[in-house]
């Protein structure tokens, strides 16, 4: 057991349950529990998108890329960035001008179908379990060899804690949560940056030098193409990237925290602002980890180098420094587990129980008490899958969910908020095909089936041969969508576009 | 923007506001700025794999043993900071605009 790793975790937990404490006497309505009454102001809320975005997948996974394949690792920075563009130029004002809740809300807004609220509310909580699962195996993994509980009792504690937050303090405990991880990781971050940089006697090209020798890769380390070698490989991992961001369920419910568009946007600029600093630092990490950690130790301690930031923290601060990153990758799981919780708590009582079952007419105890039970369904599930996953590899999980968010949310939200013929048969045909292609298209990939024994899930040739399903999945829901409108029988109904068209570029008849 | 002040139910409102000047305007503006620019960020942003994966010109050196591989990647920031605040300055104009075509419509009740 180390101490004070120990002391740092507790401190933690300490501090997230006042908050809850405090956020539950604020949660006694429906608003108050999905949105925090749509009052959070634009820094805050950019914090929180930051909090919730940038997950143990980018703070542990990336640090561990960089390290491992050097520029191929980056690519993940760079996407999980510009993504940011699509979400503030395409999504984000249209969005919180047209939904209430969920992004279900934001696609009932145009087509007022009970099938369409329920396929979008089937995605949400598909996309926020795989994203779940990913954060707890690591997590499990990560207390399991810091304070030497066994993966079991680790998953329980962070399910735990992430429903204890959810069920008490709503979208308040979930946001303050994600703000708190938001500081400490960047502070922690910066912290090892200044360390590394130090190290390289603060010059970036001396850093850049050193790397040629310092792994295993030598020269190539700093080139493209050391773990993608294939070309159409690469573009489809960055399709994924780009693209999935902006139909992420967690993410886009942050959009209906703040009172008005304007204040969307000025939190995505925030946010854009926090979380590129954040990638930047990623190379400090990752290059830092490969030249004070080595390869082979990054390796032994998981072969995917999901510790090498941690490990590199030890390196370079010893005890405390390594407490204090391994106390900040806890947060970190915390806001994004917390966050995934309360979304497909969401689509299940908001969409499911309130909008298709009730018809929009059960009272507000009723919609919090059912959104309660919800997150302790979706924890309860989502608990018991982790439990069943250790083995998996978690990027792959978390590439899942970005390509099926980008393939089956992205297109019905782009083609709800500008194209005038779009009809409720496009809108569940792009749903369906982007779910089934992307899930499909992994199914039969290189992540579930190698030649190499113990290298995917079975042994046998991949029928698809890229590791990430975006390049084919995202243009069929586009094409699904397209053709699934022009094949129908459904004439537009523009005057339901104007509508759509006039509230989404104004925001007259905002429902607060 | 005073949206809830204004009180627009009908479906008759929103068609006329649809087909009014001032929301003309404010689309025909929106459109002349994000279209283009959307075009070029995902050009810009694809650039870079496709460079990489079929040519090896991003791996010659930009300075020391920096090469323009980074130099792009960095570049990647750049521009996503820089088109973040440009579309901050645009959507200032975008909102006096709709608030326009808000006061318009409240007038047309």
């Amino acid at each position: 057991m180390n101490t004070p790793a120990f002391i740092m975790f507790l401190g933690i937990v300490l501090v997230t349950l006042v908050i809850t404490y405090y956020a539950s006497k604020k949660t006694k309505n429906a608003s108050e529990f999905y949105t925090a009454g749509g009052g959070l102001t634009g820094w805050q809320n950019g914090m929180a998108i930051a909090g919730d975005y940038m997950s143990a997948a980018s703070f542990l996974g990336i640090a561990g890329a960089v390290a491992l394949t050097g520029f191929d690792g980056f690519f993940y920075s760079i996407g999980f960035l510009v993504a940011y563009l699509v979400v503030l130029y395409l999504v984000a004002e249209p969005l919180r001008n047209l939904g209430k809740y969920t992004f279900a809300d934001m696609i009932a807004a145009r087509f007022d179908a009970k099938k369409i609220r329920g396929f979008a509310a089937m995605n949400t909580v598909a996309i926020s379990i795989f994203y779940m699962i990913a954060q707890l195996v690591g997590a499990g993994a990560l207390i399991k060899l810091l304070l030497g509980l066994n993966y079991t009792t680790s998953v329980l504690i962070v399910g735990v804690l992430m429903t204890v937050y959810v069920i008490f303090g709503g979208m308040h405990a979930t946001s303050w949560v994600q703000i708190i991880k938001a500081i400490l990781l960047m502070g922690g971050t910066f912290l090892i940056s200044i360390i590394v940089l130090a190290k390289f006697n603060w010059s970036i090209t001396e850093m850049f030098d050193q790397m040629k020798t310092a792994t295993p890769l030598k020269e190539s380390f700093l080139n493209p193409g050391v773990k993608y070698k294939i070309g159409l490989d690469t573009i489809s991992l960055n399709m994924g990237l780009v693209l999935g961001t902006a139909g992420l369920p967690h993410i886009l419910v942050r959009f209906f925290t703040v009172k008005d568009a304007k204040t969307a946007r000025s939190s995505v600029v925030y946010a854009t602002w926090i979380i590129g600093i954040f990638y930047v630092m990623t190379i400090f990490l990752g290059f830092g980890a490969a030249a004070f950690v080595g390869n082979s130790e990054i390796v032994a301690a998981n072969p995917a180098g999901n510790m090498a930031a941690p490990l590199l923290a030890k390196a370079i601060g010893g005890d405390m420094l390594f407490a204090f990153i391994s106390a900040v990758a806890f947060a970190t799981i915390l806001a994004v587990v917390a966050g995934l919780v309360l979304t497909a708590a969401s689509a299940f009582a908001h969409d499911f129980y309130n909008e298709i079952l009730r018809k929009g007419k059960a009272s507000e105890k009723q919609q919090v008490s059912m959104a309660r039970w919800a997150a302790i369904g979706v924890s309860i599930i989502s608990i018991i899958l982790a439990l069943g996953a250790q083995t998996l590899n978690v990027a792959f999980l978390v590439s899942l969910a970005f390509a099926v968010a980008a393939s089956a949310n992205l297109p019905v939200i782009i083609y709800t908020i500008y194209w005038k013929r779009f009809n409720t048969t496009g809108a569940v045909w792009a749903m369906v095909v982007g779910l089934i292609s992307a899930v499909g298209l992994v199914l039969i990939s290189p992540n579930v089936f190698s030649p190499e024994a113990g290298k995917a899930i079975f042994v046998g040739n991949p029928i698809f041969p890229y590791t990430t399903p975006g390049i084919v999945s995202i243009p069929l829901g586009f094409i699904a969508g397209y053709l699934g409108t022009i094949f129908s029988s459904q004439k537009a109904d523009v005057k339901k576009f104007e509508e759509v068209l006039v509230k989404s570029n104004t925001g007259i008849g905002i429902k607060g | 923007m005073e949206a809830q002040k204004t009180n627009i139910n009908s479906e008759s409102d929103y068609t006329s506001i649809a087909h009014s000047a001032a929301f003309q305007k404010l689309l025909s503006e929106k459109k002349k700025f994000i279209i283009p620019v959307t075009i070029f960020f995902f050009c810009f942003y694809f650039a870079l794999p496709i460079l990489t994966s079929y040519s090896t010109i991003l791996n010659h050196k930009f300075f020391g043993s920096i090469t323009w591989a980074w130099v792009f990647a960095f570049l990647q920031f750049v521009m996503t900071w820089g088109l973040c605040m440009l579309y901050s300055k645009k959507a200032a104009r975008f909102d006096e605009l709709a608030n326009e075509v808000v006061e318009q419509g409240g007038h047309n009740e």
